[in-house]
């Protein structure tokens, strides 16, 4: 099962930095809850630059970010 | 396509920031987001600085620019409550700290241009604010995170400087302008305000922030945001190289003083504050217009900042750092160490191998 991480509301950069701490303690299938474009934004490019695959769903004002190893 | 835009971005801030000194802004401050908050705190009687009082348009720019661009793109979104008073108290150390360097970190990348090499000292200051900003960050520090709220909490601050603006088009009485010194110093309203428009939109869009650059890099090893910040010195430079007023050196730079230890101390303690924050002055500026009211609250310390900074002599000037300014550096950074660490209690991450997902289980509530 995918690890949630819930970085609503957080500031930056700290949704990315959750993110990276979470894949650096060993996982490869995240889902991120995130709700500003600033944060979607930041993961997606972190993420693509670690070379993770990302897809996103968005509802409610809220993003979900589902990042899995390639 | 976001990196071709946030060059560009850059580079039409850098452009915008030399043509404004041109229009009749004080020299290297095109654009000082600190300087700006100063000077409309002292027109709105905050302080009694008769030298720096003015309604800057181009503040009053960013805050609609960025309020009419988020709307526009779906993303204004009124929202608050992460450690409300804390961000005003960091808004406030931030200013004390930009004020003894005499610059925001924007206004910062505009002294190097303009070859002001005391700009370097306050930028190795900053760098290393950065750098322990970012060591509080890796310990788990948070303000705690946001909540959805009300429209109106997103409105308010747009409708301030609606009403702001009105007051630097007809001047009221009770509205104190400067007749002389850098306040008095001013491009014409139009520009300055189309000029902060402009801004407000690029900023919203590619998210510049002079702070976020070098922590990406040294955070997260992201070159993206810093591309803006090198993009607009580039500009700057080759701006101030055509008009000529690209000279460098420490002695004798309009409005600066060459005290290197407080130029260092003082954006040191503006970088560490900023990155508590989340962004520089200019971001938060733009944040605000977005409709995050904690935004708005820092925004207020930076104005309650500036009055203190120049209420009780904080605030350098070209011949200095006055002793109170010395000491209020070294409360700010005292304070916003206890800030950082006070932050740091609970961890950032803690994995959720659950299906169900509430509100801050992560911490920092």
């Amino acid at each position: 099962m995918a690890t949630k991480v819930d970085a609503r509301g957080r500031s930056c950069p700290e949704p990315v930095l959750m993110t990276k701490q979470a894949i650096e303690s060993g996982n490869v299938d995240l889902e991120v809850i995130v709700d500003t474009e600033v944060a979607k934004d930041n993961i997606i490019r972190f993420v693509k630059n670690k070379g993770f695959k990302v897809n996103y769903e968005e509802n409610n004002n809220e993003i979900h970010l589902f990042i899995r190893s390639v | 396509m976001y990196k071709k835009f946030i060059i560009l971005a850059g580079l039409i801030v850098g452009i915008l920031g030399v043509l404004l000194v041109k229009l009749g802004n004080p020299p290297n401050m095109g654009v000082c987001v600190a300087c700006f908050y100063r000077d409309i705190a002292g027109a709105l009687g905050l302080h009694k600085a008769a030298v720096v009082q003015y309604i800057r348009p181009e503040i009053l720019g960013f805050i609609l620019g960025g309020f009419i661009t988020a709307f526009i793109f779906k993303e204004f979104k009124p929202r608050g409550g992460s450690s409300p008073f804390l961000r005003f108290i960091l808004g406030f150390f931030v200013m004390v700290g930009a004020l003894v360097f005499l610059g925001c970190p924007l206004r910062m990348v505009y002294r190097l241009a303009g070859g002001d090499l005391n700009a370097v000292v306050g930028l190795l200051g900053f760098i290393v604010g950065i750098y322990i900003g970012i060591q509080f960050l890796k310990k788990g520090f948070t303000l705690g995170r946001s909540y959805p709220q009300k429209n109106a909490n997103g409105y308010a601050l747009p409708i301030i400087a609606i009403l702001l603006l009105i007051f630097v088009l007809i001047k009221p009485a009770f509205i104190a302008f400067s007749e002389k010194g850098p306040g008095a110093m001013h491009a014409p309203v139009i520009i300055s305000l189309a000029a902060g428009l402009i801004v407000g939109y690029l900023a919203q869009r590619s998210r510049l922030c002079m702070v976020g650059g070098i922590r990406d890099v040294l955070l997260l090893k992201d070159f993206h945001l810093i591309s803006g910040f090198v993009a607009i010195f580039i500009a700057a430079l080759i701006g101030n190289i055509i008009f000529g007023s690209f000279n460098p050196g420490f002695a004798d730079q309009p409005i600066a003083h060459n005290n290197g230890v407080w130029n260092f101390l003082g954006m040191l303690l503006a970088g560490l504050g900023s990155v508590l924050l989340g962004g520089c002055p200019l971001r938060q500026t733009i944040l605000a217009g977005e409709g995050d009211s904690d935004s708005a609250i820092t925004i207020m310390g930076y104005l309650i900042g500036a009055a203190f900074a120049h209420n009780f002599s904080l605030a350098a000037s070209p011949k200095g750092v006055p002793t109170g300014g010395q000491v209020a550096v070294i409360i700010g950074l005292v304070v916003v160490f206890a800030i950082g660490f006070s932050g740091c209690l609970v961890p950032a991450f803690k994995a959720q191998k659950s299906s169900s997902v509430k509100g801050g289980v992560t911490g920092g509530n």
